[in-house]
């Protein structure tokens, strides 16, 4: 089992992939690390040996921000917007889409479920 | 697409000069503008900035956070009252 930045690694999957259950680590970045480290990218995460597992290890600690320390810096991005009141930290308070995008309708990933409204009553003609 | 670093920042020269001439007779009261598209510089921090909304001034005291964004964002130009029915809502 490979336990690297307070994650388990998926273990039958290809070490390209398998890197991607980090936060703040996608393909890209988990193929420079395996070319870096000198492993297969097709390796499977299991095959890895002690050294390759440290040598990851190193690479993280190094030059990547994962998992909480990068969910922190996010958050703190968030704040510094919300706290100098500009247009898209009213947005972020106010759960909307930031980047000008319609809010007639859709907009669901920022909205969430839809809350359906009571329906008002038709004049009758 | 992110501005040309060639160009260096937009702020619109007047608004600079009344700013700069603020900080050099080291006064301060607060500048109209309509011009929401300047970046906001280093200098102004500390001033206090009336920027148009399309119907009023907007007083803004820039804090050392808003430098590099734009005037026109902390002016928001529509107001959002709530829908009928939402009773807490709607004030101002």
């Amino acid at each position: 089992m490979a336990r690297i930045a307070g994650i388990d690694l998926p273990k039958n999957k290809r070490g390209e992939i398998g890197l991607t259950y980090i936060y703040g680590i996608a393909r890209s970045n988990a193929k420079k690390i395996l070319n870096e480290a000198g492993i297969d990218l097709n390796k499977k995460v299991q095959d890895w040996n002690d050294e390759e597992q440290t040598a990851i290890r190193n690479i993280i600690n190094e030059k990547f921000k994962v998992e909480g320390a990068l969910r922190s810096e996010v958050q703190l991005n968030i704040k510094r917007l919300m706290d100098i009141g500009c247009y898209r930290g009213v947005r972020h308070r106010a759960g909307l889409p930031l980047r000008g995008q319609r809010t007639k309708n859709n907009a669901r990933t920022r909205k969430g479920r839809k809350k359906t409204v009571a329906n008002k009553k038709k004049a009758t003609k | 697409m992110s501005r040309s670093l060639k160009k260096g920042p937009f702020i619109c020269y007047k608004l600079e000069k009344k700013v700069v001439d603020l900080i050099e007779n080291k006064k301060k009261t607060v500048i109209k503008t309509w011009s929401r598209s300047s970046m906001i510089s280093p200098d102004f921090v500390g001033q206090t900035i009336a920027v148009h909304n399309g119907n009023k001034f907007i007083p803004v005291y820039v804090t050392e956070n808003m430098v590099g964004h734009k005037l026109g964002e902390f002016s928001p130009t529509r107001m959002f009252r709530g829908h009928a029915g939402n009773k807490d809502k709607g004030k101002k």
